[in-house]
């Protein structure tokens, strides 16, 4: 997902997990979230466009997100989009799972340093 | 979710997509344009972030698309292209199938529109025709399988039935219309009350015939038929409420038919009222045929129960005179055979119907097998790619599935292909069909037989596709065979698969010719069968009709008949000519009766039914009947009415034990009836056609009755002059006949102008037809049979060079080598003749009411068939095995 040899593929679902989490805490539409991710990641993270509206997509299918019509903060007409509970419960799950995997990695790679 | 609303959901997801993507560039450039870029630099940099934004789109709105569709459109997209890069298989698969499905699908169209489709009236399943069996009326049961109804049956019918909702009863015949054109002929159906109620399709203008138009003292209004009502009267519905002269007689007509409608299978011009007199019927007189429409929930049964009971209210209400006894037809045990009309209107079509039909799905087995093979090999050919395919991972069922929609594929392609060829031959079955095939009018290619077309093509597609898909859906392990393909001669699995294929290709190819063989046979066995009567070509056939209402004495009839024969000969060609009641095989059979005979009883007094006909002097020897003994009658025995008659060479040989036996004798028409001499003994006639046997027949003098009272002579007023003639045929002699016949009387119309080959020919047509599309499908049956042999000898060949190339080298004889191979396509073919043969020999059974003059299995198509296939098969082995002898052993092994 980057063009930048500086940025690093993410894993499977991780851009999936950010969208979510992002919307969590209130709609956006898609510029709104590329903006919020580079934000808080301090620039680490990079969501291209070419990735982000086929996940969004995506997502909407499987009835995460619901998209609604909404303006810009420009006052252009846009799609917001929003957190279904679906959504949330999976969102919920999808954390626990990246939390334990995290934690397994870190004693992995802690255990190799020692 | 509805595909209409799935759709629309689609539509909006698919302009979210855009407005969120426009609006996310839009802001995209805003923020760069902050950033101090100018506009186009802002629009530009945004534009290489996004990449391609139709492809971003497109990727986004992948997600709504239906996936399967569109990989199975990808698949099929690959198929295309594969076929495109073979367009020699590609072709030739599409064209056998295409022939194969067309084919099918033009005999299905005859099969539908004429076995399976409703007939065309209104709840047409009530509609049933009243037969009756009379199994103890000698003579008649021969010739005929049923007993027609007499008026006084019809009579006690209509009013004391408790199962019918109408009932009637018609006769066709022919009328003389005068005073509109030139005088002509027309056919006519005679119809009691009940017959139009039974059919119950409304008249097209005007009204039916009603109550009123069937009283026995007034004169009957008439009805046309569409077809006639154009052609005489162009379609003017001022004709209605017109008078016309129908045999000289004056009547109104009531109304027109709509178009196509027919009484059962009869086309007619003219409905006429049969106006039966209700005071004076009698039991006898069995002329009628008898329709009839069940009352709802009355099934055919219920309906012959209570026919049974009316038979016997018929025997007691009715009488055929003073002093005869009533229940005397009690002896004919006469039983109602009630039969749905449809029946009636197919008759013996059906079997034919479904022989063409099997015949013609065998020869789409054979299509289908020689595609299989086809196939086999070119999946042979893609082994390796499939191998390795399978390797990397694709599954066995995303190979299966490409391999059976490429069969698909090709199926429907050549079903496509097919509907044309089923509209073409189509229009040639029609054409060719038996003149007498039922409904041929309403034969059309309709929905069913499109179903019919696509399910066929689909199933087809999956039988052929089927044994290379199982045959080669790479198990893990053919991996490991992929080096040694390359130098292995030829897997026997493989070449067992094809074997096997021009096995079963050649056991029904063998099952189709024996077929067509015994229809051969039985088209020459009726040819070879003398029909009594010589050279037909040179025989024109004409009926002439001389109503009462015109010619009111008999005497006068008979001397118009005598003159206008005299006019006829003079005709220059003609050598001979002559008249009678009816002709072999015109369907006309002036009467059936017994006679006594002097010093002879029958059983119970019970005497066989005869076929009357009468006849002019000179008309055996126009037709070229020979008289196997004494003479023919003179014309003035016939003025003098002397009481004289010919009989047939059976019916002499049956009462009197020989033909020369017979002359002098004396037979009556009924006790107290003068005693009439038998002159002259005719050879047998095939009166009913060629496969029919010949009936007894009495030949009367065409002037009858007790000359003492010239009012009560009869004469037989409706005859057909037949003319011995080497210019039959053609139209300078109609026109000359025409002449002549009016040169006698202007009023005369001539009907039925035609030559006694096209009678025959007529007659004939059922079993030509036959003949004709079994031989279709025996010669294409034949043709891929060949071709899968050669295809399997070839492809062997080629697939064994390399060994052939050794055995060469180490010193085989060529010969040697050729041999071979026609011994192994003989093997093939034994095997697939002796299943044939075993496999006819059950299914000619089938055809026993088809053929004629020889056994179904007949030995001389029994061994012909297959000497002929073995012939076939030799040759069709040896021309691609001698290439084996042009390898040049160096040529061969250098390619390793």
């Amino acid at each position: 997902m980057a063009k930048n040899p500086d940025h690093r593929d993410l894993f499977p679902g991780a851009l999936e997990i950010m969208i979510l989490q992002s919307l969590r805490l209130k709609p956006m539409h898609g510029y709104a979230l590329v903006k919020h991710i580079k934000q808080v990641s301090d620039n680490l993270l990079q969501v291209e466009e070419g990735s982000l509206y086929p996940a969004l997509q995506r997502m909407l299918k499987e009835g995460w997100l619901e998209a609604e019509s909404g303006i810009s903060a420009k006052g252009r007409p846009t799609r917001v989009y929003r957190l279904t509970d679906q959504g949330f419960r999976h969102l919920e799950g999808e954390v626990a799972s990246f939390e334990k995997m995290f934690t397994g990695f870190t004693r992995v790679l802690a255990a190799a340093k020692a | 979710m509805s595909l209409f609303s799935r759709f629309l959901n689609r539509r909006r997801r698919y302009d979210d997509i855009s407005v969120s993507i426009q609006e996310h560039f839009d802001e995209r450039v805003d923020e760069l344009m902050d950033g101090g870029m100018p506009r186009h630099e802002a629009e530009q940099a945004a534009h290489r972030e996004f990449g391609n934004v139709t492809l971003l789109r497109e990727r986004s709105r992948e997600v709504w698309q239906w996936q399967r569709i569109e990989s199975l459109l990808a698949d099929l997209k690959h198929v295309f292209r594969r076929l495109w890069r073979s367009p020699g298989f590609a072709i030739t698969v599409v064209l056998t199938l295409a022939i194969g499905i067309g084919a099918n699908t033009a005999v299905f169209s005859v099969l539908n529109s004429v076995l399976l489709r409703p007939l065309p009236y209104p709840k047409s399943e009530q509609l049933v025709s009243l037969h009756l069996n009379a199994p103890g009326a000698p003579g008649l049961g021969d010739f005929r399988n049923e007993l027609r109804l007499s008026a006084s049956m019809y009579l006690t019918f209509s009013r004391h039935n408790q199962v019918f909702q109408s009932v009637g009863v018609w006769a066709p015949g022919t009328a003389s219309i005068t005073g509109l054109a030139k005088p002509e002929q027309v056919n006519t159906a005679q119809i009691s009350g009940g017959v139009l109620e039974t059919l119950n399709i409304p008249a097209l203008c005007g009204h039916w015939l009603t109550t009123a138009d069937q009283d026995a003292h007034g004169l009957g209004r008439v009805m046309l038929s569409y077809e006639y009502w154009r052609q005489r009267f162009g379609g003017d519905p001022r004709a209605i409420g017109r008078v016309i002269t129908v045999d000289s007689q004056s009547r109104m007509i009531a109304g027109v038919m709509p178009r196509g409608f027919k009484i059962v299978n009869y086309k007619f011009d003219l409905l006429i009222p049969l106006a039966l007199d209700p005071t004076n019927e009698r039991l006898a007189g069995f002329a009628y045929r008898g329709i009839a429409r069940l009352r709802p929930g009355i099934d055919i049964a219920q309906a012959n129960s209570d026919v049974a009971r009316l038979l016997n209210l018929w025997m007691n209400s009715w009488t055929n005179g003073p002093g005869s006894d009533p229940h005397w037809y009690l002896r004919w045990k006469i039983a109602p055979a009630i039969a749905p009309l449809k029946e009636t209107v197919v008759g013996g079509v059906q079997s034919v119907l479904w022989i063409v039909m099997g015949t013609i799905a065998v020869v789409m087995l054979i299509a289908c097998t020689n595609v299989a093979n086809l196939l086999l090999v070119r999946a042979d050919a893609r082994q390796q790619e499939l191998a390795v395919r399978s390797a990397l991972g694709a599954g066995r069922w995303r190979i299966a599935r490409e391999l059976l929609l490429e069969s698909i594929t090709l199926g429907l392609l050549g079903g496509a292909v097919g509907v044309a060829v089923a509209y073409a031959g189509l229009r040639l079955l029609t054409t060719i069909g038996p003149g007498d095939l039922p409904r041929l009018s309403e034969i059309s290619l309709d929905g069913r037989s499109l179903a019919f077309t696509i399910v066929l093509s689909v199933l087809s597609g999956l039988f052929f596709g089927a044994i290379p898909a199982m045959r080669y859906i790479p198990a893990r392990q053919r991996l490991m065979g992929l080096g040694a393909m390359r130098t292995a001669s030829v897997s026997r699995e493989r070449q067992r698969g094809r074997s096997l294929l021009v096995i079963a290709q050649i056991a029904m190819a063998l099952v189709l010719l024996v077929c067509a063989g015994l229809m051969i046979r039985t088209f020459l066995a009726m040819r070879s069968v003398d029909p009594g009567f010589s050279n037909p070509a040179s025989l024109q056939v004409m009926r002439l009709s001389f109503p009462e209402t015109t010619v009111r004495d008999s005497t006068t009839v008979v001397r118009m008949q005598n003159s206008i024969l005299n006019k006829l000969a003079a005709i220059p060609g003609v050598s001979s000519t002559g008249f009678a009641a009816a002709v072999p095989m015109s369907g006309t059979e002036p009467s059936w009766d017994m006679i006594l005979v002097e010093g002879q009883s029958f059983e119970g007094g019970n005497p066989p039914m005869r076929l009357y006909n009468y006849i002019s002097p000179g008309y055996f020897r126009t037709a070229g009947t020979p008289l196997i003994a004494g003479r023919d009658f003179t014309w003035p025995e016939i003025y003098s009415v002397r009481r004289i008659g010919i009989i047939s060479a059976n019916l002499a040989r049956e009462l009197w034990g020989s033909p020369s036996a017979a002359i002098g004798r004396h037979f009556r028409e009924f006790p107290g009836s003068p005693w009439y001499e038998v002159v002259g003994v005719a050879q047998d006639v095939r009166e009913n056609g060629v496969d029919q046997v010949s009936p007894a027949t009495v030949y009367w003098p065409p002037l009858m009755g007790d000359p003492s009272v010239p009012a009560n002579l009869g004469a037989w007023r409706t005859v057909y002059f037949t003319l011995r003639s080497s210019r039959a045929g053609s139209q300078a002699f109609v026109n000359e006949i025409q002449q002549a016949v009016w040169s006698v009387d202007a009023n005369l119309a001539v009907a039925n102008i035609t030559t006694m080959q096209d009678i025959v020919s007529d007659s004939m047509a059922r079993t030509s037809f036959t003949l004709i599309m079994l031989g279709i499908a025996g010669t294409m049956a034949l043709a891929l049979g060949i071709l899968g042999i050669y295809g399997v000898i070839s492809y062997a060949v080629s697939q064994r060079r390399r060994e052939m190339g050794i055995r060469m080298a180490l010193g085989a004889n060529k010969d040697v080598l050729i041999w071979m191979f026609v011994r192994s396509a003989l093997a093939l073919a034994c095997i697939g003749t002796v299943i044939g043969l075993g496999a006819s020999a059950v299914l000619v059974r089938l055809m026993r009411a088809i053929v004629f003059g020889i056994s179904p299995l007949d030995p001389i198509t029994f061994s012909a068939v297959p000497i002929a296939l073995m012939a076939g098969a030799a040759l069709a082995s040896f021309l691609p095995a001698r290439r084996t002898a042009a390898i040049d052993p160096v040529e061969a092994l250098r390619a390793e």
